[in-house]
C-alpha cells in the first residue's frame, strides 16, 4: 500500500479536474470538497459537468487533468480501492429490468464479496425501508418510475458504503415519489453517517437535502456555501416586475437609476429583476419610475432571496430559463 | 482468483436466469440449431455422390459442422447483451462496483458457452435420430462440442469487443454478419474441401471455423487422427485466449469515452 504524505481530510475531494470530448470542455478546472458525514450539493444545469464530475470520482472515466480522493484513495491510482468504498447511483437506473429486486440487491452485494446469509438479511432491511417489501421478487421492468428510483438508492447502499453519489436522484419522477425519496434521503446522513454528493438541477432539492452547496455552471464550481449563507450573500428582497410590454433599450435602467436603495437591476426580455434591503419599502418607487419613463408594469412581485436569485448573481443567467434551454 | 470465479459464476447466472424467463427465446434458441440441420440435411442430401466425402451420408458429414455453425452464429450476437446492459445502465454500475472486467467478460462467455453446449447436445441428438452415424464415440461427441464452445468463446469475445467499441446495436449487428456468414462458408462445414476452390483451401487453414469442424469431424469418424484434432484444439484454445484478453481490454476504450 503507497503511504500518502498528506492524508486526505475529506471524503470526497476533487482538485482542478479537466475533461474534454472532443472538442467539447466537460470540466474546466472544477474542485470541491465535501466534509464527512454531510450532504454536499452540486446544483447547475444540464451540461454544466455534475455528471461528468461524479463519473470521474466514481472511477467511470478519468479526468485529462487534475486529481480526486475518495474516502481517502487516490481515485485515479487506486480505482478498484474506491469502488469498495462507494455507493453510486447513476442518474441512468442501473438495475437490471429482467431480474427482480431482489436478484438485484443479491447481485450487487455479492460482486461486494458480503456473505450469504448477512446478505440475505441485509437485502431484506432495504427492501423493507424503501417499501419494495411486496415487490421484491417481481421483475424491475414491471416496477414505477418511483419504485425503481428507490431500487437504485438501495442498490447503492447494498454495501453499507461511507460515501454515496446521487446523480439526479429524482429526476424525472413524480412530486409524491420525490417527496418520499427526500425523505429517505434525508435520513441516511443523520442515521448512518453517510458522505453525500448530490447533483441536481432542481433548486428546491438542493435548499431541502444539502447542507453545503456548490453552484456549477461551465464546467466549474462558481460558488460554495450553505444554502442560507448563499442566499444571505445577496442582502436583501427580490423585485420581479413583468412589464406589458418589450422596453426599448435602455429605458428600464435609466428609469431605475434614480431609485435609492435599489441594487443589481437586471432587464431580461420583459423581465425586470432587482434587489432591495426592503422590497416592500422600495416597490412603489420602482414602480412610479418605471410609469415616470413611460414604460407601463404589468404585474410585480416581492420575494425573500431565493437559490434561483443566487443562481442568477454568479451565472449571468436566471436558472430555469437556462435549464429549459439546454434541455430542449 | 477465487473472486474471479464467483463474480463470473455470478454473472452467468444473471444471463441464463433472464433467459429462462423469455420462454419464447428459450425455444428460438432449441428450434433454430434443428432447423439449420433439417435444411441443409435435405438441401444437400445428394452432394455426398461428389468424391471426396469419404462414403458416408451427407448428415454424417454435415452434423459436426452444424454444430460449430450454431456457436458461431449465437455467439456473433453476444455483443447485444452488453449493448443491452450499457443502454440501461447496468453497465455504468457493474463498472463502478468492485467486479473485475475479466468477470464480466468471462461471465458473458460462460453463458455463451452453456447455450452452446445445450444447443450442441440437440443438433447431436437430432442429427442421430435423422440417420448421422459417430463411430468416434462419446469420446468424440466430447471434442465436437468442445471445439464448438472454444468457437464461441472466440466470437463472443470479438463480438463483445466490438460492443464496448462500437456501442450500438446496428454497427454490431452489420459488422457480425459480415464476418459470421463467410467464415462459414469459407470452411469445410458444408463441403468437403477437396471439392472447394484452391484459394478457399488456403483461406480455409486459417479460419477457427473450420479448424472447429475439421477436429470435431475428425473425432467423430470410425479412426480419428489425434494429432490433427489436438492441434486444432490447440490453435483454437489459443485463439479463444488471445480474443478474450483483447476484449477485456476494451473496457478501457469504452470507459475513456463514457
Amino acid at each position: 500500500m503507497p503511504v500518502f504524505p498528506i492524508v486526505p481530510a475529506f471524503p470526497i475531494e476533487a482538485i482542478d479536474l479537466v475533461k474534454r470530448y472532443g472538442d467539447v470542455t466537460a470540466l474546466d478546472g472544477m474542485s470541491l470538497a465535501v466534509e464527512a458525514g454531510t450532504v454536499f450539493g452540486l446544483l447547475g444545469p444540464n451540461g454544466a459537468g455534475k455528471t461528468t464530475t461524479v463519473k470521474i470520482l466514481t472511477t467511470l472515466t478519468r479526468p485529462d487533468s487534475g486529481a480526486a480522493h475518495v474516502a481517502g484513495v487516490d481515485v485515479l491510482r487506486r480505482p478498484d480501492a474506491v469502488r469498495r468504498a462507494i455507493g453510486c447511483v447513476a442518474q441512468k437506473s442501473g438495475a437490471d429490468p429482467e431480474a427482480t429486486g431482489r436478484e438485484n440487491l443479491m447481485l450487487q452485494g455479492r460482486l461486494h464479496d458480503l456473505p450469504g446469509r448477512a446478505l440475505r438479511a441485509r437485502c431484506a432491511e432495504l427492501l423493507d425501508r424503501f417499501d419494495l417489501g411486496d415487490a421484491a421478487d417481481r421483475l424491475v421492468r414491471t416496477y414505477s418510475g418511483g419504485m425503481r428510483r428507490k431500487l437504485d438508492v438501495a442498490l447503492g447502499l447494498v454495501h453499507r458504503p461511507s460515501v454515496l453519489f446521487l446523480d439526479e436522484p429524482t429526476t424525472g419522477l413524480d412530486p409524491q415519489a420525490r417527496a418520499e425519496l427526500w425523505a429517505e434521503i434525508g435520513r441516511l446522513t443523520a442515521g448512518e453517517g453517510l458522505t453525500v454528493l448530490l447533483t441536481t438541477h432542481y433548486l428546491e432539492e438542493a435548499d431541502r437535502l444539502a447542507s453545503r452547496l456548490a453552484i456549477v455552471d461551465r464546467g466549474r464550481v462558481v460558488v460554495t456555501g450553505s444554502p442560507e449563507e448563499l442566499k444571505a450573500s445577496l442582502r436583501g428582497d427580490a423585485i420581479t416586475v413583468e412589464l406589458a410590454t418589450e422596453p426599448p433599450g435602455s429605458a428600464v435602467a435609466n428609469a431605475l437609476s434614480g431609485v435609492a436603495g435599489l441594487g443589481a437591476v437586471d432587464v431580461d426580455g420583459r423581465t425586470v429583476r432587482a434587489r432591495a434591503e426592503s422590497g416592500a419599502a422600495a416597490l412603489p418607487a420602482v414602480l412610479a419610475a418605471l410609469e415616470g419613463a413611460g414604460v407601463a408594469a404589468g404585474s410585480a412581485t416581492v420575494a425573500r432571496p431565493s437559490l434561483d436569485d443566487v443562481y442568477l448573481r454568479h451565472t449571468g443567467r436566471a436558472f430555469h430559463a437556462d435549464t429549459e434551454e439546454l434541455v430542449g | 482468483m477465487t473472486t474471479l470465479a464467483a463474480h463470473s459464476g455470478q454473472l452467468t447466472l444473471r444471463g441464463l436466469r433472464a433467459l429462462l424467463r423469455q420462454p419464447f427465446y428459450v425455444a428460438i434458441t432449441l428450434i433454430q440449431p434443428m432447423i439449420w440441420l433439417l435444411l441443409f440435411g435435405q438441401l444437400f442430401r445428394r452432394v455426398v455422390d461428389l468424391p471426396g466425402f469419404g462414403g458416408a451420408t451427407y448428415i454424417t458429414y454435415l452434423a459436426p459442422g452444424v454444430v460449430v455453425m450454431t456457436a458461431l452464429f449465437a455467439s456473433g450476437w453476444s455483443g447485444m447483451g452488453f449493448i443491452q446492459d450499457m443502454e440501461r445502465g447496468v453497465m455504468d454500475r457493474l463498472l463502478v462496483s468492485p467486479v473485475r472486467r475479466g468477470a464480466m467478460m468471462i461471465g458473458s462467455l460462460a453463458y455463451q458457452a452453456a447455450v452452446t453446449v445445450i444447443q450442441s447436445l440437440i443438433i447431436l441428438i437430432v442429427g442421430r435420430l435423422m440417420g448421422a452415424r459417430y463411430p468416434g464415440g462419446l469420446l468424440g461427441l466430447l471434442v465436437v462440442v468442445l471445439c464448438a464452445v472454444l468457437v464461441s468463446a472466440a466470437f463472443a469475445s470479438f463480438s463483445n469487443a466490438l460492443a464496448l467499441l462500437l456501442r450500438t446495436p446496428e454497427a454490431l449487428i452489420g459488422v457480425a454478419n459480415f464476418i459470421v456468414l463467410p467464415l462459414t462458408f469459407l470452411s469445410s462445414t458444408m463441403i468437403a474441401a477437396d471439392l472447394a476452390p484452391s484459394w478457399i483451401r488456403a483461406v480455409a487453414r486459417l479460419n477457427p471455423v473450420d479448424w472447429a469442424v475439421v477436429a470435431g469431424r475428425s473425432a467423430l469418424s470410425a479412426s480419428p487422427d489425434w494429432n490433427l484434432v489436438s492441434s486444432r484444439i490447440a490453435l483454437l484454445t489459443a485463439c479463444a485466449l488471445a480474443m478474450g484478453w483483447l476484449a477485456t481490454r476494451a473496457f478501457r476504450t469504452y470507459q475513456r469515452s463514457v
